[in-house]
């Protein structure tokens, strides 16, 4: 068996109430693991865009699709391959600065397009769009400042 | 042409013209307008059962039975709950179904109120789908929705919550000629992929050792004649799993019977040494498999199935095919070429005769045998229903099943109590056949109450309790793996035959062999009253032979060959059978 993987699979799902909990319920029964999972209505108001990380090798992601496909309220499922789609995280996380280090951290978030979005009390909040691996990156860079919160919205990803 | 009607007219106009005949269930606060409606239809007959769990299992019974879609109505809150292990069960075995249950109106909805429950919540992960009629205008499209994916692809139960106010308002009502599910399409019909029946073809040609492992999805595709057609054309044996009994006639040369945990000792020894394995319609359950990596541990493997999520579940196999099994099985015939398997037919056959059935007679009558007398007076022409434990597994090896929708049991959830309502069930839906419960003291007393229910409609069903005061396959396992400690298998004494005539019923008690067969004839010729016939049977038989859990086929436990040095003698389900045929195999 081959080692597990990171995927992105990008669902159409009714527009409707309770599609979430069919879809969270089906894959907690299974014992799949959610890495993250977003939602949000599309250019069609009836129909809903989800995308979901999920960590599994190919057998076990092939089961994913199968049961996904399998509820009522599931359009369509996609596997959005590597290198084939686009992805953006939002990023927000408030970090202990003062104000003699805010240039300091300023440098840091400049090669992240990131940036200061609010200040109060020696607490900074920080906002960054990025792919995961980039976010990373720079949630480690931070990490110097002391994060004392951190929230992240899951991927969002657009085939090509 | 539009009609302003209420919702539960329009509820009962849409059963009708799904082709409803009959609904089992029980009234309520929540659903009196529902009960309502339907008690004025000419169309459909109302059931009254004693308890939900029975309405359930008729409708699921029903259905096995007929092919068609089961219906059962519950009240909200504990009238649904009580639907959960109904639903659970047909949910397993891909049973189509609908459930309709009341529900308070919508405006108090999420309050509380008196007898609400969240029945879409609680049965959502034993349905295939579920809805909740918010506006009275929606009530024909979703019926319409609900019966087509309950009948369509793998089939399955769909439940229906209808709040009070939605079955009282009035819509305009039409009833839609076409549905239009757009997250369902693929699943009602997938497409088939020549490709791959070509490549299983290509496997099964180059085979010199094949079976075919067939399993319900042939009897719900309706593909029986398919099948034999391509056993035939190919001369490949057949083995089914519990739920795909009668899929294959067991009087056919080529039948290997059942398979798996108390399948025949052959045919278990056959699919471990087969070279290619034909999965239709069948999950690669772990009763049916053991351990997953040494099932047919030297086959090809091929698994046609409707439902794409039971490929590579638990086995994975070398050539999936999706698709409805009839359209499948109707281009596999195309494409596989007459097998000289004569060797292979040999083998097995040569098995078969060296580890047959086996039984050992004790003191007192064995339930085995009772199971054979049925199988001789019924001429294996009955419907079957069954409890869920041992007297499940001597039905399944000692009657022998010849037409799809002849065996009713409980196999993927394992429901105790699924005997009786089950064997109602299929009563209303076949009234002229003759319907057998075969069922345990522990299963029977779960839902016995239903006896009322076959009394009050004077159904000819017959039930055989197999009385060995004993959850038996219980004690078989707490003998085999807890050294003999018995905890809480034990049941205590009930008098059936006077719990029969308390529900006007006729309740006969067998102790003897002689008068088995006796009371057999005897419930045979009762054709306007249920028969309780309670068969007082050997307490510490049990069911062989086994592959314990976790096992590989070849290592069996109760082999013919440990129970023939105990004293035992072979058996056969019926006499005729090998006659018929040199090659039989059944």
């Amino acid at each position: 068996m081959s080692e597990t993987q990171k995927h992105t699979l990008s669902c159409l799902v009714e527009n409707q109430f309770g599609v979430l909990v069919r879809i969270a319920g089906l894959i907690s029964a299974r014992g799949f693991n959610i890495d993250s999972l977003s939602v949000s209505t599309t250019e069609d108001p009836t129909v809903s865009r989800m995308t979901i990380v999920v960590e599994a090798d190919p057998i076990k992601l092939e089961q994913v699709k199968n049961q996904l496909n399998r509820l009522i309220d599931v359009i369509d499922v996609k596997e959005l391959k590597e290198n084939a789609f686009f992805d953006r995280e939002l990023l927000l996380a408030k970090v202990q600065a003062k104000d003699d280090r805010h240039g300091e951290l300023a440098s840091i978030l400049k090669p992240f397009d990131a940036k200061i979005a609010d200040k109060y009390n020696g607490l900074v909040v920080i906002e960054a769009t990025g792919n995961s691996g980039t976010l990373d990156r720079l949630v480690d860079q931070l990490r110097a400042f002391g994060i004392s919160t951190l929230v992240r919205t899951g991927r969002v990803a657009l085939e090509r | 042409m539009s009609q302003r009607l209420k919702g539960a007219k329009i509820l009962v106009d849409c059963l009708e013209r799904e082709g409803v005949e009959v609904a089992f269930g029980i009234p309520g606060g929540a659903n009196l307008p529902t009960f309502d409606a339907v008690n004025q239809s000419t169309k459909i007959k109302l059931i009254l059962t004693v308890h939900e769990q029975g309405a359930a299992h008729m409708a699921d019974g029903y259905a096995r039975a007929s092919g068609k879609v089961g219906v059962c109505l519950a009240t909200s809150g504990p009238g649904a709950t009580n639907l959960v292990t109904g639903l659970g069960t047909a949910y397993m075995d891909s049973v189509p179904m609908v459930a309709l249950t009341g529900q308070v109106r919508t405006s108090v909805i999420g309050n509380d109120a008196f007898q609400e429950g969240d029945t879409i919540g609680i049965t959502r992960p034993v349905t295939k789908h579920s809805y909740l009629v918010k506006d009275v205008k929606d009530m024909a499209r979703i019926v319409r929705e609900a019966f087509t994916i309950a009948r369509t692809g793998r089939p399955g139960p769909v439940l229906i919550d209808l709040p009070v106010d939605t079955t009282v308002n009035e819509a305009d009502y039409t009833w839609p000629e076409t549905v239009a599910i757009r997250g369902y399409k693929v699943q009602a019909e997938p497409p088939i992929s020549l490709d791959a029946i070509r490549a299983a073809a290509d496997a099964i040609n180059k085979s010199k050792k094949p079976i075919l492992y067939v399993g319900a999805g042939v009897i719900h595709s309706g593909a029986a004649a398919e099948l034999i057609e391509l056993a035939h054309k190919a001369h490949i044996p057949v083995t089914t799993t519990l739920l795909g009994l009668g899929a294959f006639p067991e009087t056919d040369a080529l039948s290997l019977g059942m398979l798996g945990m108390h399948g025949f000792e052959y045919t278990n020894y056959a699919v471990a040494q087969c070279d290619c394995l034909i999965g239709v319609g069948a999950r690669f359950d772990d009763r049916v498999t053991g351990k997953p990596d040494e099932f047919a541990r030297n086959a090809k493997k091929i698994h046609i199935d409707v439902d794409p999520s039971s490929i590579n579940k638990t086995v994975v196999v070398d050539y999936p095919v999706v698709g409805d099994v009839k359209r499948v099985l109707r281009e596999l015939i195309k494409l596989v070429q007459p097998l000289d398997t004569k060797d292979w037919v040999g083998i097995i056959a040569d098995m078969k005769k060296k580890f047959p059935l086996i039984y050992r007679e004790k003191h007192k009558v064995l339930p085995q045998y009772i199971i054979q007398q049925i199988s001789e007076a019924t001429n294996g022409n009955a419907v079957i229903a069954t409890g869920v434990g041992q007297h499940q597994m001597w039905a399944a090896q000692f009657y022998q099943f010849n037409k799809p929708r002849s065996m009713i049991t409980s196999g993927g959830f394992g429901t105790m109590g699924f005997g009786l309502p089950a064997a109602i069930g299929a009563q209303f839906a076949r009234p002229n056949d003759v319907v057998w419960d075969i069922d345990g003291d522990g299963s029977f007393q779960m839902t016995a109450q239903e006896l009322a229910t076959a009394a009050q409609h004077k159904l000819p069903v017959k039930v055989a309790i197999m009385n060995n005061q004993h959850h038996g396959m219980v004690r078989q396992w707490q003998d085999l793996f807890y050294e003999g400690r018995h905890a809480a298998s034990r049941l205590n004494p009930v008098d059936f035959v006077k719990l029969a005539e308390a529900n006007h019923c006729v309740g006969i008690r067998v102790e003897e062999k002689e008068d088995v067969r006796k009371a057999i004839d005897r419930a045979m010729s009762i054709n306007d009253k249920p028969t309780v016939i309670e068969f007082m049977v050997e307490q510490a038989e049990n069911v062989w032979p086994m592959i314990a859990p976790g096992k590989a086929h070849d290592q069996l436990l109760g082999t013919y060959e440990q129970l023939s040095k105990e004293g035992g003698q072979p058996q056969r389900r019926r006499a005729q059978a090998d006659e018929e045929s040199k090659l039989s195999l059944g």
